[in-house]
């Protein structure tokens, strides 16, 4: 089992989902996040004041998944977070050492796959 | 407005100012100005928060470039003596617009007056096209549909054209503000296209108290908007005042009921909805009919509207904030059951509806709706077909996701200045001072 971190862009985050949907991966924890990919900085001015926005809004993707599902959810991020633009963001994939699903106190690959798969 | 006819005869008589008459109108002025900041919190509470200024400064914008054309050429175009279609340009850069009686009030205060419905009429179209258009070719379309479309039928209705002429009764302004500017709104949504978001993702409402500051504000400015039409500080007045205070009313408890027996619970937005629905639905009947009719006007307005909108929410046709379900469907509610409901008990300088046995007048009222549905819809194309061959209607797809407040405008409506690093004018002023304001940039 892995842990997939992705950062992705807020505006792609529809589209991550339904490709994830489509992949058939479930069960994700999304937050907000601020963060700097090396994208140019946007500028934005109030009355006289301008600033540099250094810092972008982005949405961090958190899977637990079991290892047949780590190369499907990888390519279901790659292909629709993409704008081909500096700041697209990044996915890590780590390992973890336990998981243990807290209803049922399952452990490890059981805990990370879906319950309608354990029962066929 | 509609009794103008009886007005320039008086003037003809006696030409001066009245200043019960003109204290009320500047009140008027005031209040139905209101009603465009009114509007951009309505529609601004409605879109989503990375889309709230661009739909406030699509109200805002109408303030100026609406008002600064009006001035300018389209007021000359709506009201100077012209033909049948349009008037003409002796009004011009204000020429002739001066102190001298209008009704009974001062030219330069009608002239005023009547520029606030121009502003928000073109700021209501607004609400079928936001979170996607960019905001230049916006303004260059509010501006040509003011002189080309909204300087005409205005002419037509009230400034002594031909449906004026018919006998069509709209007392303040249901065909020439809520169906031209609903009609306008379903043409340029149809034309932009759909949101790329839309029917794929939800796109809520980002501030519901935005919404109901923006419905109470609104309705405050109607008294202005209905009673000023009246045209001075009498009985008229009154008469539409008061139906401005009940029609409302009746749409709002109307509208609440339908939303209890439908999904089980009455809903903010919709009352928010339900109340403007009212107003629209009242604007053309305010000075013609009695104040228990426009109980009833407003009670059955409720009805199109809100399954409209139930439906449209359901169709691939992007209208973003039911501005054709709102003004269009509702004006053209109003305007029909004006030809209902109208009573010369009420109003000698209007007609009897069908109620006091003159269908006729039913008919009237239809030949308006659809001449103003038809000439506002070609209107509209036009506008934005040429338009479009000159520049982009809509932001490209990464605009839209960013959101039109940063990509139109470069601000965001809600920042807390995390990230953010000064840009001093001059450079030598960027510094460590400067860093210190940003934790965060200080820490790398």
């Amino acid at each position: 089992m892995k842990l997939i971190v992705a950062i992705i862009r807020p505006e792609r985050l529809n589209e991550v989902l339904e490709a994830l949907y489509r992949a058939e991966v479930r069960g994700l924890t999304v937050s907000r996040v601020l963060g700097h990919g090396g994208e140019t900085d946007r500028v934005e001015t109030y009355r006289g004041t301008t600033v540099k926005m250094e810092l972008q809004e982005k949405v961090r993707i958190e899977i637990g998944v079991s290892e047949p599902f780590v190369d499907v959810t990888v390519k279901a991020i790659l292909g629709s977070a993409r704008t081909g633009e500096v700041g697209d963001g990044k996915v890590f994939v780590l390992g973890v050492n336990q998981v243990h699903r807290i209803r049922t106190g399952e452990r490890d690959e059981q805990a990370v796959t879906p319950a309608e798969l354990l029962e066929a | 407005m509609t009794h103008l006819p009886l007005l320039l005869a008086l003037q003809d008589a006696a030409p001066s100012v009245v200043p019960a008459d003109t204290a009320w109108m500047l009140v008027s002025t005031a209040l139905v100005l209101l009603m465009t900041p009114a509007l951009a919190f309505f529609y601004g509470g409605l879109v989503r928060s990375k889309n709230s200024l661009n739909t406030m400064m699509m109200s805002f914008a109408a303030l100026g470039a609406v008002g600064v054309v009006w001035a300018l050429l389209a007021y000359s175009l709506a009201f100077a003596e012209g033909n049948a279609w349009i008037g003409g340009t002796t009004n011009a850069l204000l020429a002739g617009v001066g102190t001298e009686a209008k009704g009974t009030i001062p030219h330069v205060l009608f002239m005023a007056y009547q520029g606030t419905f121009a502003i928000i009429t073109a700021a209501l179209i607004s609400g079928a096209v936001v979170e996607r258009m960019r905001f230049g070719p916006y303004l260059a379309f509010i501006v040509l549909w003011t002189l080309f479309v909204y300087a005409p039928v205005a002419h037509w209705v009230w400034g002594g054209g031909w449906l004026m002429t018919k006998g069509v009764l709209d007392f303040a302004g249901g065909t020439v503000v809520h169906i031209n500017a609903g009609v306008s709104a379903l043409v340029a949504a149809v034309m932009l296209g759909n949101r790329k978001d839309y029917s794929r993702q939800a796109i809520l409402p980002h501030n519901v108290p935005f919404v109901l500051l923006g419905a109470g504000l609104l309705w405050f400015g109607w008294f202005g908007f209905n009673g000023g039409s009246a045209l001075a500080a009498n009985e008229l007045a009154a008469v539409a005042f008061t139906n401005t205070f009940l029609a409302p009313m009746a749409t709002l408890v109307v509208w609440v009921l339908l939303d209890y027996f439908r999904t089980g619970r009455a809903t903010a937005v919709g009352g928010a909805t339900g109340i403007v629905i009212g107003l629209v639905a009242i604007t053309p009947a305010a000075g013609f009919i009695s104040p228990i009719s426009a109980l009833l006007l407003g009670a059955i307005a409720a009805f199109p509207s809100y399954f409209i909108i139930v439906w449209r929410s359901r169709t691939r046709l992007d209208d973003s904030l039911d501005v054709f379900a709102g003004h269009g469907i509702g004006g053209i509610t109003g305007a029909l059951l004006t030809g209902v409901f109208a009573a010369k008990a009420w109003n000698p300088a209007g007609n009897d509806g069908l109620l006091a046995g003159n269908p006729g007048q039913l008919a009237t009222q239809a030949l308006g709706v659809v001449s103003s549905i038809v000439y506002a819809a070609l209107g509209t194309f036009v506008i934005l077909k040429l338009l479009g061959l000159v520049t982009a209607l809509r932001a490209a797809p990464r605009a839209e996701g960013l959101g039109m407040d940063v990509t139109q405008h470069g601000e965001e409506a809600y920042s807390n200045g995390e990230g953010s690093i000064l840009v001093m004018p001059d450079a030598t002023t960027v510094g460590a001072p400067v860093r210190a304001l940003t934790p965060q940039t200080a820490a790398r």
